[in-house]
């Protein structure tokens, strides 16, 4: 039983502490703020187990951007939240069925032996240099699945995006477009004017209406 | 303390992982009217995934699996992201988000 052990039972407990009240809680914001708990429980068990640099993306890209998201949607919208927990009494007992028969079947698949055998050691490159172990292997062995992730990160900014976009009647928005397709032409008019000598502002302009372009400036 | 393991192992985290999956199961089945709870359930589900993929990287000292957590990472910010879109138009279109509300296309 050594310290590393120790840490790892530590933060599993405050992981699956933090899901069971996920689950549990009442109210959506607390919901996601343990949320963020477990994820960085468990993003401490990962960094336990070696895995640096990807404990580290997991607080910054989850804790920092998805679960702030989170947030923001569930503050955004205005929740009915008791109508919402009507029926969590009555899920209980076929929900809990489930899931510890689900737990008792995955705890007997993975067995007894491979739960007592420690880790071995880990070979230099990945004990020292974590993120460099894993780059090597993300940017040659998959170099295409990472370039394909990026594509699917960019179309799933368009579809949030495309998703939420709408036109409202009325408002006043600027059309991008129009704006730089326009043309000096349609912005100034130039007219042209005789010059007038000793004009005085109680004349009559000639003909009895304004000379072009003078009344619509 | 011995049938707690020697040393870290690969079942401390296969168990880690198998418990917060069934958390995660069971919290879909008791909040079935709240959208949001649903899709941080999922979120629980891969992140006890990526649990799996991390032990078994550190099990046979491979990075595969380690960059399959990033893939994964990817994907659930994908799903994320447009989830929370569709919860938002959904929201502005019914005015909720109850499951139970949302059966447009029951016929």
């Amino acid at each position: 039983m050594d310290y590393v052990l120790l840490a790892f039972f530590a933060f599993a407990a405050v992981a699956v502490m933090a899901a069971v009240a996920v689950i549990s809680v009442r109210n959506p914001v607390h919901s996601v703020l343990f949320l963020v708990l477990t994820f960085f429980s468990v993003a401490c068990t990962w960094i336990l187990a070696g895995a640096e640099f990807l404990g580290v993306a997991l607080i910054l890209v989850y804790v920092g951007a998805i679960m702030v998201l989170f947030l923001f949607v569930v503050m955004m919208l205005d929740i009915d939240v008791a109508g919402l927990k009507e029926g969590y009494v009555r899920y209980l007992p076929v929900g809990l069925v489930v899931a510890v028969v689900m737990l008792l079947q995955i705890l007997a698949v993975i067995g007894v032996r491979a739960r007592s055998v420690p880790f071995a050691p880990q070979s230099e490159m990945a004990e020292t240099a974590n993120t460099a172990w894993v780059a090597y292997t993300l940017f040659t062995d998959y170099l295409l699945p990472f370039e394909i992730a990026a594509l699917i990160l960019t179309v799933a900014v368009i579809a949030a995006v495309v998703l939420t976009l709408r036109r409202r009647e009325g408002t006043k928005h600027q059309k991008p477009g129009d704006q730089s397709r326009v043309k000096a032409a349609d912005r100034v008019r130039l007219v042209s004017m005789p010059a007038e000598a000793l004009r005085s502002t109680r004349d009559a302009p000639s003909g009895g209406r304004a000379p072009d372009g003078e009344d619509k400036a | 303390m011995s049938f707690l393991g020697e040393g870290l192992a690969l079942g401390h985290y296969l168990a880690l992982g198998a418990v917060l999956f069934c958390i995660a199961v069971a919290g879909i089945f008791l909040n079935r009217k709240n959208v949001i709870v649903l899709l941080m359930c999922i979120e629980l589900m891969l992140l006890s995934v990526n649990i799996n993929f991390v032990a078994f990287s550190r099990e046979f000292g491979e990075a595969d699996g380690q960059v399959f957590v990033f893939f994964i990472l990817t994907v659930a910010a994908a799903e994320a992201a447009i989830g929370l879109a569709i919860l938002v138009a959904l929201f502005r279109n019914r005015r909720t988000i109850n499951v139970a509300d949302i059966d447009l296309l029951k016929g």
